[in-house]
């Protein structure tokens, strides 16, 4: 972003006035998620930066509450962690299935009511999150899975189809589909050449709408809060409780390692995305 | 004649046409075999059950079906003077058989929506009725209490004679039917929905302006940097979009506390006095702050991935014919963006108006929004009808504009990450 030599004194001025601005917000973006990685190896019980933290004292800084997210005795971390890998692992699981093979059905060109059919199942993405909460909430209750883990799976499915749908239709706008027909003339049968031919070329986006499933269950709290019972508690519904009544620093060493899964992701996303983009031949 | 001969037919005799026809169609059901599972799914575990919220709001059967016998005495009653001895034995009946099943509790609190002061009575009602010689119910009933002698009470119970009712609705926008059957607005002083409602637009309105404020010059940069300072950049963009809502959330509130690191900042230089430290969070400001840095990047990644289509070269040459920066700016780049602008600004601001989690936790009692009502009703009052009307106020608001976005974006061209 040099600026021309012949640029004059107050566009250039007014250049790093914007850079300026520009920084003020990536710093307002990105920086409240670094003040909990130090406040979590806090050794007192505040949740502010006390004298000794501030003074770089290394007897104010400790792995307390990482102990104690880990060991305590009254802390349903565990089982909270347990219960979210499962729901979230099984939610991704009939979300990129049931996604996949739907997105196949709206990137063929025979499509009927291709629209209409897309809204509705973009729907969950785009209807507020209490009010899907509300509605799931009363079929599961009808169903007699409200309180289950397959209740929380089915609810996290609806919620995580659309991404699905979406980043896969994304990646077969760009599939040059005479391959499937290259194989279908050689006498491969459909199922065989889906998974010869086809999934592997469009896996990146099938395995980034995944990732964005599995995060939509891992961190879902509004439906949860209304289905779960106690021996379904997951780690967002323990952070929502101990955000609302005992905030306690150990909320904040289970917030940094969560920040240090998101931060996995991404950098996994990334690199899908980035292969997809290449395989697709959009080189930037 | 000529068309028949000029028909192309297939090697086994079938017109081309149509074969062609056929085969078209077989290619349409098969795609849509392949939606069905999932279309299946969300029609019965979701759009159902969305269905099912409308049924919920409007049914008002309990009543109907609790005092069966008093509303079919009602139909001969004109409702001006107090119904006749008939209609009190009917209601007699009905009662009795209540307190027989336990309850005519739920018919107070039924009641006491349409009219306060239901409560009492019935429970007064309750203990008096044991004591009924048969016959005579109108004097007897209206000796437990003055109010069973007011006609309004009997138009009150008259009301809720119908199995659907509109009323969640009205009561959702602070209005009721009155006593003549108008429908008016509740007292100045009560109406805490309008309010909801006013600040759920206003705050989701803000939210959206200050994130396009913000991410229009991020975008910019992000769009207009080289590769590789802009890939290192865009992770502060995607990182908290990818982080959990309630981790940025929890990092809103360390920072707002009173004791905070904000706080300690304004007191560092100057701002504020160290004893009289402002409150940030529980308010509306807590929630103007985190929702809007919660839905920045919903706005960037929309800006940038329009942005990013639009060659360096179209404002040069806006400049090269004469125009200044801000002028190639104004007039060549910034239209470019519109549809970028669109789709952030309707994401964003859907997001905003649906928002639950960031307000109950930052927002106290004068940043909460419709969400946390809905909520307050489906947990606490139990009065799962009314969320639902209100739900559904909702809904209707946000597929308005799920549907300008599908005008205006194409929900096929939504883009993440």
């Amino acid at each position: 972003m040099a600026l021309p030599k012949y640029t004059e004194p107050h566009y250039r001025i007014w250049h790093y006035i914007y850079l300026t601005i520009c920084g003020a917000v990536f710093f307002f973006l990105i920086a409240p998620l670094f003040v909990i990685f130090p406040l979590s190896f806090n050794a007192e019980e505040f949740l502010s930066f006390s004298d000794g933290m501030k003074r770089l004292d290394p007897d104010a800084f400790s792995l307390r509450w990482y102990k104690d997210m880990i060991y305590g005795t009254k802390n349903p971390w565990g089982l909270a962690a347990k219960n979210s890998f499962i729901i979230a692992i099984f939610a991704t699981i009939g979300s990129v299935i049931l996604g996949t093979v739907a997105a196949l059905g709206l990137s063929s060109r025979h499509m009927p009511y291709k629209g209409l059919i897309m809204a509705v199942l973009i729907s969950p993405m785009i209807v507020p999150l209490i009010i899907s909460g509300v509605a799931i909430f009363f079929f599961m209750a009808k169903a007699g899975l409200a309180a289950t883990h397959t209740g929380i799976v089915l609810a996290h499915i609806i919620l995580g189809t659309p991404f699905v749908v979406i980043t896969v239709t994304a990646t077969l706008s760009g599939f040059d589909h005479s391959v499937t027909r290259a194989a279908a003339s050689l006498g491969s049968d459909p199922v065989n050449t889906f998974m010869k031919i086809t999934l592997p070329l469009i896996l990146p986006g099938v395995i980034s709408g995944g990732l964005f499933a599995f995060v939509t269950s891992f961190d879902e709290v509004v439906v949860v809060l209304f289905l779960a019972g106690l021996e379904n508690t997951t780690i967002p519904i323990q952070m929502w409780t101990g955000l609302r009544e005992q905030l306690s620093p150990t909320i904040l060493a289970v917030a940094t390692c969560l920040i240090i899964l998101s931060t996995l992701i991404l950098v996994t996303a990334e690199l899908l995305r980035r292969r997809s983009e290449r395989l697709r031949g959009i080189n930037r | 004649m000529s068309s028949e001969t000029n028909q192309i037919l297939t090697t086994d005799g079938i017109p081309l046409e149509v074969s062609l026809k056929k085969a078209e169609r077989k290619n349409k059901i098969k795609a849509f075999l392949l939606v069905a599972p999932l279309l299946l799914f969300l029609i019965i575990t979701y759009v159902f059950p969305i269905g099912d919220m409308l049924f919920r709001s409007v049914d008002d059967k309990m009543v109907t079906q609790m005092l069966p016998k008093t509303f079919k005495a009602m139909e001969n009653w004109d409702g001006q003077e107090l119904p006749d001895e008939e209609v009190f034995a009917a209601f007699h009946e009905d009662f009795v058989k209540l307190v027989e099943d336990k309850r005519e509790g739920k018919l107070s609190t039924q009641l006491n929506y349409t009219k306060n002061g239901f409560k009492s009575i019935i429970k007064k009602l309750r203990r008096a009725s044991k004591k009924f010689e048969e016959g005579n119910y109108k004097e007897q009933i209206m000796s437990v209490h003055k109010r069973w002698a007011d006609v309004e009470y009997w138009r009150a119970i008259q009301r809720r004679a119908p199995e659907f009712t509109g009323q969640k609705y009205l009561k959702g926008m602070d209005m009721y039917v009155n006593e003549e059957g108008k429908i008016v607005s509740v007292e100045e002083d009560r109406r805490i929905h309008r309010v909801l409602w006013l600040r759920t637009l206003e705050i989701a309105f803000f939210v959206t302006v200050f994130c396009f404020l913000m991410a229009y010059p991020i975008a910019h940069l992000l769009a207009t940097l080289p590769m590789k300072y802009s890939n290192l950049l865009m992770i502060c963009v995607l990182l908290p979009f990818w982080t959990s809502l309630l981790v940025r959330t929890a990092s809103w509130m360390i920072l707002l506390q009173q004791q905070g690191i904000v706080n300690d900042f304004f007191v560092g230089i100057g701002l504020v006095a160290d004893d009289n430290r402002p409150e940030m969070m529980y308010n509306k400001t807590g929630s103007y702050v985190a929702m809007t840095q919660i839905l920045l990047p919903f706005m960037v990644l929309p800006l940038y991935s329009v942005m990013k289509t639009i060659s360096p070269s179209l404002m040069r040459a806006g400049k090269s014919l004469g125009g200044t920066p801000f002028v190639a700016f104004w007039k060549v780049y910034f239209p470019l963006t519109i549809p970028g602008i669109g789709a952030g600004c309707l994401l964003v601001f859907i997001l905003a108006i649906g928002y639950y989690i960031t307000p109950a936790l930052v927002g106290g009692a004068s940043g909460t929004l419709i969400s946390n009502q809905i909520a307050f009703h489906m947990k606490s009052t139990l009065d799962w009808s009314f969320a639902s009307a209100m739900g559904l106020m909702l809904l209707s608001g946000v597929l308005v504009i799920y549907w300008l976005y599908n005008k205006i974006v194409g929900i096929d061209n939504i883009k993440l990450g």
